[in-house]
């Protein structure tokens, strides 16, 4: 500092200093996980007897079941034939290259991690689109999970519930549920006024306006952000494999580190067909939901 | 009829960040311009004292920006007043908390929107059963009315279509039925008819017209358009810069303006179609009562006229000149004044509109005579009086 001057060089922190506060967070940091990580894992600990149970469960049936009834599903969120045999076609050759196994781990992960995500972002967004303090709060945090390096995100994961599936469906969330937390509070912050004003008006109470009026009318726009919600939880597959989630992103891991193009690669392309089956169905199924928006379009 | 229903008195609406800071500003009477010019706050309302009577039809007329739609937010809460007391049958609404005021918007109080405020997700029959589904009325007995008042409006078939497929007419069909359905005994219609291209307009007045013969409800109707609040309103209040400017029945306003600004708006108004023979006819001065033509030519000599109306116990009978009667006279002076000798006019209703007795009253020779339901005689109109109406222009 005193040789140079802060005009040609930036006034910054000596190193020893800096060094510390790093020690001291970590070190705070590490006592907290020690002192409250078997609490907080305990309070996790239904979540994964879920998660450990639903696996097994798909695990366990047998493969044609599991189809059957993936397709059945798709079938009828859709109604196309196409779709259903696209699903059939995708499974059968996941199996035949032998990624069944992992691929019913995925699947249910992503599976939880949604429905963890509908069940905690739609609550938020509405919260959001409630009120504009709520809203200037949780914009920047979101725009933090979104930004956030997942592996940054993921040390301190680690650090409080050590490797597995529990941090892994964090640090998921984490990443995925924003989108489903955005448009919740978009679709209900554009529902027409004169539409809720008339529901006051009859008398409609705050809770039969949000179940009657605004999550049906913002409906398509929170379906576009759990579509968006399935799709970046499936493309955290990979990096939630580096803390021990076992699934299609495990071998990519592999692959990378070894070298194997062939198997990083069909790997890859079941998680892409995940996607897609994913997307293909909740798309239909959103577009369903919204027969009278019909009329609209044709003017 | 006559008991008031709803009651504002000294209603302000001040619109900004802190309303009741200023009001002192504007009780010392400063104007709208000054006061957004000093403290950024948009002045509503101001000094608003209505009372609106059961069964009547209120209108609530001004330009846009003249507060008008804040007004009628007013009447159930859509909006807060910044001073003020409401009170509708009495209970002062301002005083009402949540439930109550949830109670008070499901049963006393129905509205119709400008841009009609349907459910786009709901199907027409669900549109028409939401304030009963709001209620918890059970689904059945809510379908089955909302399906009665579908019929009503004439929009019975409609049923499951969904508000998208139908035209803007049709759609406020819909809100009205909806309006209706909970039989709530207000109806607050904001500008309900102001989207609708003129010739539905008119159809929905007259639908409107016939629904309230057989209701009875009490309506307070917004408009930006004095053909209509003439035409629908039993009396009118005339909204300008959130203040009212004139209050009265229709013919009240049309005749005597209070303001220049009143003035200038019933100058563009048809008034041969605003007008009924009745507001602008004279008293039948020339009345013939006698039985004889001998009485009845001496009557005849105490007008100014050469003409006369003849009137009997069964009310009105016809017209009879002088010279009919002179001629008579020398045939016959005690005869009976009979059919004969008068001239058989057709009189005017006292209910028509000027402009439908137009081209018989400058066809007669002498002003036509006016009856009423009864078929009495209640007054005269001239050509003079007629051209005086329909030229004058202010």
């Amino acid at each position: 500092m005193a040789e140079s001057s802060w005009l040609t060089e930036f006034p910054q922190l000596e190193r020893a200093d800096l060094r510390d506060i790093r020690k001291s967070l970590d070190a705070g940091y590490r006592e907290f996980s020690r002192e409250y990580g078997e609490l907080i894992e305990s309070f996790f600990d239904p979540l994964l007897t879920f998660l450990v149970w639903f696996e097994k469960l798909l695990l366990a049936t047998p493969w044609w079941l599991v189809i059957a009834v993936i397709a059945g599903l798709a079938y009828f969120a859709s109604r196309s034939w196409k779709l259903g045999l696209g699903v059939v076609i995708s499974f059968m050759l996941i199996g035949y290259f032998g990624m069944w196994d992992n691929t019913m781990r995925t699947m249910s992960i992503i599976l939880v991690c949604t429905l963890m995500a509908i069940a905690l972002g739609v609550p938020i967004g509405i919260g959001m689109a409630r009120s504009d303090r709520t809203q200037s709060l949780v914009t920047p945090i979101l725009d933090v999970m979104q930004t956030m390096p997942a592996f940054v995100y993921l040390i301190p994961v680690v650090m409080l519930l050590g490797i597995g599936k529990i941090p892994g469906v964090i640090a998921v969330i984490i990443y995925a549920i924003p989108p489903v937390i955005r448009l919740t509070n978009l679709g209900i912050r554009l529902v027409d006024k004169d539409v809720m004003e008339a529901a006051t008006a009859y008398g409609a109470s705050p809770l039969q306006r949000l179940m009657g009026v605004q999550l049906p009318l913002a409906m398509p726009t929170i379906m576009a952000g759990i579509n968006q919600t399935i799709m970046m939880s499936l493309s955290m597959v990979v990096i939630a494999s580096m803390i021990g989630v076992k699934g299609l992103g495990q071998p990519v891991l592999k692959s990378i580190t070894n070298q194997y193009f062939t198997l990083g690669l069909l790997n890859g392309l079941a998680i892409v067909a995940l996607a897609i089956i994913f997307d293909r169905v909740s798309q239909a199924y959103a577009k369903r939901a919204q027969e009278h928006m019909k009329g609209l379009e044709n003017g | 009829m006559a008991d008031v229903l709803i009651e504002i008195e000294n209603l302000y609406k001040l619109f900004g960040r802190s309303p009741a800071k200023y009001m002192p500003l504007v009780h010392a009477g400063k104007s709208k311009d000054e006061i957004l010019a000093e403290t950024g706050h948009t002045l509503g309302l101001k000094d608003i004292n209505l009372q609106i009577k059961r069964g009547e039809i209120f209108v609530i007329m001004g330009l846009s920006g003249s507060g008008k739609s804040t007004l009628i937010r007013h009447f159930n809460r859509l909006i807060d007043p910044t001073e003020g007391v409401i009170r509708v049958e009495g209970s002062d609404v301002m005083q009402f908390d949540k439930k109550e005021l949830q109670h008070f918007r499901r049963h006393k109080m129905s509205m119709v929107f400008q841009r009609f405020g349907l459910l786009p997700h709901k199907s027409v029959i669900d549109n028409v059963a939401y304030g009963l589904q709001i209620q918890k009325v059970s689904s059945n007995e809510a379908k089955a009315k909302a399906k009665e008042w579908l019929e009503t409006v004439g929009l019975s078939g409609y049923e499951d279509q969904y508000p998208s497929q139908l035209s803007g007419g049709q759609q406020q069909r819909v809100g009205l039925a909806r309006a209706l359905c909970t039989d709530a005994e207000i109806l607050l219609m904001d500008e309900a008819f102001s989207a609708l291209d003129p010739l539905i307009r008119s159809e929905m007045q007259d639908q409107l017209i016939k629904l309230q013969e057989t209701l009875h409800k009490t309506i307070v109707f917004i408009t930006h358009d004095l053909d209509e609040a003439l035409r629908l309103g039993d009396r009118i209040a005339i909204l300008k810069d959130g203040e009212i400017v004139q209050q009265g029945e229709p013919e009240d306003i049309l005749l005597n303006p209070a303001t220049e600004y009143v003035e200038a708006f019933v100058r563009d108004v048809n008034r041969a179609r605003a007008l009924t023979v009745e507001t602008v006819m004279k008293d039948p001065a020339c009345r013939i009562t006698a039985e004889t033509i001998e009485e009845a030519l001496k009557q005849m000599k105490g007008f100014k006229q050469d003409y006369g109306y003849v009137v009997n116990a069964d009310g009105y009978q016809g017209v009879v000149t002088e010279e009919a009667l002179k001629e008579a006279y020398a045939d016959d002076k005690t005869a009976d004044l009979t059919e004969d000798i008068m001239e058989e006019v057709d009189p005017l209703e006292e209910g028509a509109v000027l402009e439908s007795v137009i081209p018989c009253t400058l066809e007669a020779d002498f002003p036509l005579p006016v009856v009423d339901d009864a078929g009495n005689l209640t007054g005269r109109l001239s050509r003079g009086t007629l051209s005086d109406v329909l030229g004058e222009r202010a």
